[in-house]
């Protein structure tokens, strides 16, 4: 890492005023989500004394719950399999030439460009006109709902964390195989031994990605879901849309709290990635 | 000996065919590793792309339903109609000025970045990268409490005798969140890029008489010019989809292009339409994405 | 006796580069072969496709008498080094050094013996639970070592095995290997661009040049009779005079001049005099000298190198190099001193161009 020459004078004044007021920008408004979350006050923005009254509310409506516990299975499941599949896309780009690879190559980045209106019309007439194929062929009166939202996020999570393991595989020296099938492994030994370990730093950065753009989706899930069933940031943006409560607050909060976890472990990945 | 013997003539045991056997079962191998996803893409992807484009040539019936069997351009040709033309030039307009703001704030921020202490630097990068990984949502929430009626913001205005604002639901407040959600992408590729460039091209501009801004001007900008354009097209395409942040910040006077194309198939019932939208959209990000690969970015 | 390796009229091609081109090569047991080229000549490719690394295009190639060509690198009897070693950096040295074992099926507690017995050999004894990024190049370089020789492969491939080491350790390290190889009795077959590296330390070198092989032979044979003209010039410094061959006995320059030169080429061959620095004589200009083995010029420059001094001659249309070991007593030439450069007839080599 080399160290830029900082100017003098009032330019190296301006820059330092910029950084702070940056860190002010970003963190001032989370500060105060969080502080308005525990404010005794019907109108969000006011303070009017502490309280946990919001997040009791939280815990007390069952739809709120309902739509937590929906969205961390719907994330389980598209971080399991966007990570097996992301992983092997990276392996195969990455360390093998095969036909169709370009073509292949370039539909992986796909999902990550389209902006995510129009992924989410795509999939919901895809999944409109699936669902009629299957009633019309076999009389299957499938409902969307957890099935279709988990597909539709490991459509675009396969690409995002093949992009992460592939800079991962790319980083780690080829050598390192070459000398494990040169010291009698196979071709699967090869890769349980020495690639894996190799990678699993990007495996969890991709694993903590998929996770994240999961929970964090509105506009996809919201165009794939079905009646009766949603997930937490759809529930959320459904109450915004009405007016804002306090219970907003904390369940915002809540959700804060969940990425900021996912942040700490993604920097612990990072950590390991660096040290490896 | 010294002289190296001719090749000899004896039977040769391993032949091209033998070479390209090997070959083939490397790549058949690669191929087994990439079919699952590629199959998974192509079903849930490629040809839900298709059954987008097969409807944007579709005709809306009476009822609301969509009418596959009568093909046309109705749906490209509402475009140029004043509304949709009007919107489309206000999403690409706030798209440019969220762009054009991030970067007048970005730029110095990377470079002062890129002047700190290598240790102090990681953690300010950290405290970059937990805005990049918090909720979208939650994130825009915030301001509009800040912005609410009976927000700080106003209660601020109010205390120090500046009246009322009228910021939230208007194109400043959407701006004002799309820059606030999108200002660490423009952060990261820019600090990524002038990072990399050598201190000491900026004290040989000094040493070669070049003013503090003249050596900015023709030694860093045009050194750091590939992380302006990576950073531009990552805050400029999602901007220009953006949906939740006007949903939030904007009111109806702000509909934007994202927003129009969600009204098109959840309440105005005109898939056709909402479906050649879409494909406009989509053709607009493609278009800067090949720029961005163009002007030398590997990574999104 | 079967060759330890032997490569015949092997050929790889990488789509339309030819990388190795129509090789003949046999490397026997026990020998200490070096094979030595500029970068990209093949030598590293010619490695590889003996590990198993690369499968040959075209040729056969075989191990004790066993045909290879195709066989995977994990099922051949054969150990590599790597340039930059290769070393897992997630396992320990005793994991790195017992791995090829534990692929083997080898059990845990002699895994764990042999691995120990090698890093003592290996001098690394104590240091076997760090990990490689906790030690020195040349610590890591014993690692390797240890690495290959602990499966007692038939041969053992080492790719530029001290390019990444600092001048003083390279040269501890060329003594030790050696010394390794004769304790082993295996033959050690190893790539480098390091010619002075080649000739300390080989019994034979083989010299590539555009995936060709020029020559095979003992350093001394390759220091003086080079097969060719690329061979000399690359092998050791040397002054190189183009002309073309009149009799057995006789060359004649490009300016006229006639040099007494033996050589076997057909008269009017383009050859050229490869004289080297160390072999040729100065001294002030005389009628004397035997003008079939000398020339004239004049001194344009002098390197001080401590022990010796190198002289830049000019003669007519180029300059020549003579070397001049630092002696009491010896003579000293200003530059623009008119001298004569002069040889022993049998101290020089011609070279087919």
């Amino acid at each position: 890492m080399s160290t830029a020459v900082e100017p003098r004078g009032w330019a190296k004044a301006a820059l330092h005023v910029n950084g702070w007021l940056v860190y002010i920008f970003f963190y001032a408004p989370i500060a105060l989500l969080v502080l308005f979350s525990f404010s005794d006050n019907r109108n969000v923005g006011i303070w009017g004394g502490f309280t946990l009254d919001w997040y009791q509310d939280f815990f007390d409506s069952s739809n709120a719950r309902g739509a937590l516990s929906n969205s961390v299975k719907i994330a389980i499941v598209v971080t399991i399999i966007s990570v097996i599949l992301g992983t092997m896309s990276a392996l195969a780009l990455e360390r093998f030439t095969f036909r169709g690879k370009k073509v292949f190559d370039a539909l992986l980045y796909l999902p990550i460009i389209i902006p995510d209106v129009t992924m989410a019309v795509m999939l919901l007439l895809f999944f409109g006109e699936f669902f009629d194929l299957l009633d019309m062929l076999f009389g299957l009166q499938l409902r969307k709902g957890f099935w279709s939202i988990t597909i539709s996020h490991i459509a675009f999570n396969i690409s995002f964390v093949s992009v992460i393991v592939r800079a991962r595989l790319s980083g780690m020296n080829t050598n390192l195989e070459e000398a494990a099938v040169d010291l009698y492994a196979s071709r699967w030994k090869a890769f349980r031994h020495v690639t894996f370990p190799q990678i699993v730093p990007g495996i969890a950065g991709g694993a903590l990605l998929a996770m994240t753009l999961s929970l964090d989706d509105v506009v996809i899930t919201q165009f794939v879901t079905g009646p009766g069933w949603t997930t937490l940031p759809v529930y959320v943006f459904g109450l915004i849309r009405k007016g804002v409560t306090p219970l907003i607050n904390s369940i915002s909060v809540i959700m804060l709290l969940a990425s900021m976890l996912l942040v700490v472990l993604s920097l612990f990945a990072e950590r390991a990635r660096r040290g490896g | 000996m010294t002289v190296i013997s001719e090749p000899s003539s004896e039977s040769a045991e391993a032949t091209p065919q033998f070479e390209k056997a090997a070959q083939r079962k490397e790549s058949r191998r690669g191929f087994f590793l990439a079919l699952p996803s590629y199959l998974y893409l192509i079903i849930f992807f490629v040809i839900p792309l298709a059954i987008v484009l097969v409807y944007s040539f579709a005709t809306r019936n009476r009822f609301g339903g969509t009418d596959l069997s009568g093909w046309n351009f109705a749906s490209y040709e509402r475009i140029a109609e004043p509304i949709v033309r009007t919107i489309l030039f206000r999403s690409l307009w706030l798209a440019f000025l969220t762009t054009i703001i991030c970067l007048l704030i970005a730029y110095p921020f990377a470079y002062f970045l890129a002047t700190r202490r290598p240790a102090i630097r990681n953690v300010m990068l950290v405290f970059v990268m937990i805005p990049f990984w918090t909720n979208f949502l939650v994130r825009n929430f915030a301001w509009r409490v800040i912005l609410g009626n009976d927000g700080p913001l106003t209660k601020t205005t109010e205390f120090l005798g500046l009246g009322t604002h009228e910021l939230l639901f208007s194109q400043k407040a959407v701006v004002l969140g799309l820059v606030y959600g999108y200002l660490p992408f423009m952060i990261l590729p820019l600090y990524a890029a002038i990072e990399r460039i050598d201190g000491q091209l900026i004290e040989a501009s000094r040493d070669l008489y070049g003013s503090g801004w003249q050596s900015f001007r023709n030694v860093l900008l045009p050194l750091s010019m590939p992380g302006v354009i990576a950073g531009s097209i990552l805050v400029f395409i999602p901007s220009l989809g953006a949906y939740v942040t006007p949903e939030i910040l904007g009111g109806a006077k702000t509909t934007l292009l994202g927003s129009y194309i969600v009204t098109q198939f959840l309440t105005a019932r005109n898939w056709p339409f909402g479906a050649a939208l879409s494909f406009v959209l989509m053709a607009v990000m493609l278009v800067g994405t090949v720029i961005y690969f163009r002007k030398g970015g590997r990574t999104l | 006796m079967t060759a330890a390796v032997e490569l015949k009229a092997i050929t790889k091609k990488f789509g339309d580069v030819v990388a190795v081109d129509n090789v003949d090569l046999a490397i026997e047991d026990g020998e200490f072969f070096a094979m030595l080229g500029p970068s990209g000549c093949g030598k590293t490719t010619t490695l590889r496709m003996i590990a198993g690394l690369e499968f040959p295009t075209q040729g056969s190639l075989s191990i004790f008498g066993e045909e290879v060509g195709t066989l995977a690198p994990n099922k051949r009897s054969v150990n590599t080094v790597f340039q930059n070693y290769a070393l897992f950096p997630h396992l320990t040295v005793l994991e790195n050094v017992g791995f090829g074992l534990k692929m083997q099926g080898v059990d845990k507690s002699e895994t764990r013996s042999r691995s120990m017995e090698m890093i003592e050999l290996v001098q690394l004894e104590g240091l076997e639970d760090r990990k490689p990024s906790q030690m020195s190049g040349g610590q890591q370089q014993r690692v390797a070592l240890a690495r290959a020789l602990v499966n007692q492969p038939k041969v053992l491939l080492l790719d530029e095995p001290l390019g990444a080491l600092d001048q003083k350790l390279r040269q501890e390290m060329q003594l030790e290997l050696k010394k390794l190889q004769r304790d082993v009795g295996i033959s050690f077959v190893f790539v480098t661009h390091d010619q002075e590296e080649a000739l300390t330390m080989s019994d034979r070198i083989a010299v590539m040049h555009e995936g060709k092989l020029l020559q095979v032979a003992t350093p001394e044979e390759i220091y003086e009779t080079p097969a060719n003209r690329f061979v000399a010039d690359f092998i050791g410094r040397t002054n190189l005079l183009e002309g073309t061959v009149s009799d057995s006995e006789t060359v004649i320059l490009t300016n006229g001049t006639p040099i007494r030169a033996h050589s076997n080429f057909a008269a009017g061959t383009r050859v050229s005099i490869s004289i080297r620095p160390e072999r040729a004589k100065i001294s002030q200009q005389n009628e004397d000298g035997n003008p079939l083995s000398s020339v004239n010029g004049t001194v344009e420059t002098i390197t001080y190198l401590g022990n010796a001094r190198v002289y830049g001659v000019k003669f007519t249309w180029m300059s020549l190099e003579v070397r001049e070991e630092n002696r009491p007593g010896i003579e000293l030439y200003e530059p623009g001193t008119p001298i004569t450069v002069s040889w022993d007839h049998d101290a020089i080599s011609v070279v087919a161009d």
